[in-house]
């Protein structure tokens, strides 16, 4: 609103027409904050994750704990992976802003494969601890450690399944608005992902291993 | 406000209607400045933990911890585009009630389970007493 009053205040803040045009120059506007407050109820459901993990975290049974079950250099590739795919699809949304289609799907396909070689090495890592005995039903932390971190791997998941969907659209249907839209919601969607991975990699694996 | 946006203008060389989309979708130098400060505050904790930089492993937990909310509150700036003015502010007040349930809801139930487990631990000892 500040923006509008002061770019019009020279010209044409006389004429009210030009106010009523600037209040619907960005009708996408209700998608994007309605798909922020999916985001937020989303962040919710990982806040219980971590919760149920903060206080499980810490019944072993007997069984494995974060230091034996943990490999760190992998966790630290699976969070560069992550990093890279954020800036890869930013690279995509800068495209997008210069019309540049060809480019937009060749970052996409690139945060593509990065996202996928984070979940075959998070399944690799979920099946290496399933083979050792140490899976989800051996000990609370256990349990608390695979629905966290598999509910962040499915959320990766689905993102993936859309972005591909969308560079179907994309190629089908071009740059149009719709797809715009869609393409910014995936991002703040991608984005919001490697935030949570944040919050992963630091509470459940670096100080597991504490 | 106003005065930020007009130094936001000039600095990109954009029109008014450019300025708002870079806003909204971030610019190059903004996605590249977050991409590098993350992986700083990414590769830091990594270091610390791996390295066995502290003794102390509560004060290696707690620098991590400090690693992981500045990182977060950086990747809301440079990859979120979170700010004040972002669907006239509506955002930036869900994001900052989703915060407080947050912390509300974890710390509670931390507090809440500590104690708990701390009264059923004392159990046996009490009941070896008694008898």
């Amino acid at each position: 609103m500040a923006e509008m009053t002061h770019s019009h205040t020279g010209t044409v803040s006389a004429d009210p027409s030009a106010r009523f045009y600037q209040k619907h120059h960005h009708p996408e506007n209700g998608t994007l904050l309605g798909f922020w407050l999916y985001l937020m109820s989303d962040c919710l459901i990982f806040a219980c994750l971590f919760i149920t993990y903060a206080v499980l975290g810490h019944n072993y049974a007997a069984g494995p704990s974060g230091a034996d079950a943990f490999d760190l250099p992998t966790v630290a590739l699976n969070t560069s992976l992550l990093l890279f795919s954020s800036i890869t699809y930013g690279f995509a949304m800068l495209e997008m802003q210069r019309k540049q289609l060809s480019r937009v799907l060749v970052w996409l396909a690139i945060t593509g494969l990065l996202g996928a070689g984070f979940i075959s090495l998070e399944l690799t890592e979920f099946a290496h601890l399933i083979h050792e005995g140490a899976g989800p039903q051996r000990s609370g932390f256990l349990t608390a450690f695979f629905s966290l971190v598999g509910t962040h791997g499915l959320h990766v998941t689905f993102g993936i399944v859309w972005l591909v969907t969308l560079m179907f659209q994309l190629k089908k249907h071009g740059l149009t608005p719709e797809n715009v839209r869609r393409l910014t919601c995936l991002s703040m969607f991608w984005h919001f992902l490697d935030v949570v991975w944040i919050g992963v990699f630091t509470f459940v694996y670096l100080m597991g291993v504490l | 406000m106003s005065a930020h946006h007009s130094e936001h203008d000039h600095g990109h060389g954009h029109g008014d209607h450019g300025a708002h989309d870079s806003e909204s979708h971030g610019t190059f130098k903004g996605y590249v400045t977050g991409f590098i400060l993350s992986v700083i505050l990414t590769a830091i904790p990594f270091w610390l933990v791996m390295g066995h930089v502290f003794s102390n492993h509560t004060t290696t937990a707690l620098v991590i911890a400090g690693f992981a909310a500045v990182q977060i509150v950086v990747h809301m700036v440079y990859f979120l585009h979170m700010n004040g003015r972002m669907e006239g502010g509506w955002s930036l007040l869900a994001l900052i009630f989703t915060g407080i349930l947050l912390v509300i809801v974890l710390s509670g139930s931390i507090w809440v389970m500590y104690h708990l487990n701390n009264n059923m631990m004392h159990m046996p000892v009490k009941m070896e007493g008694m008898s």
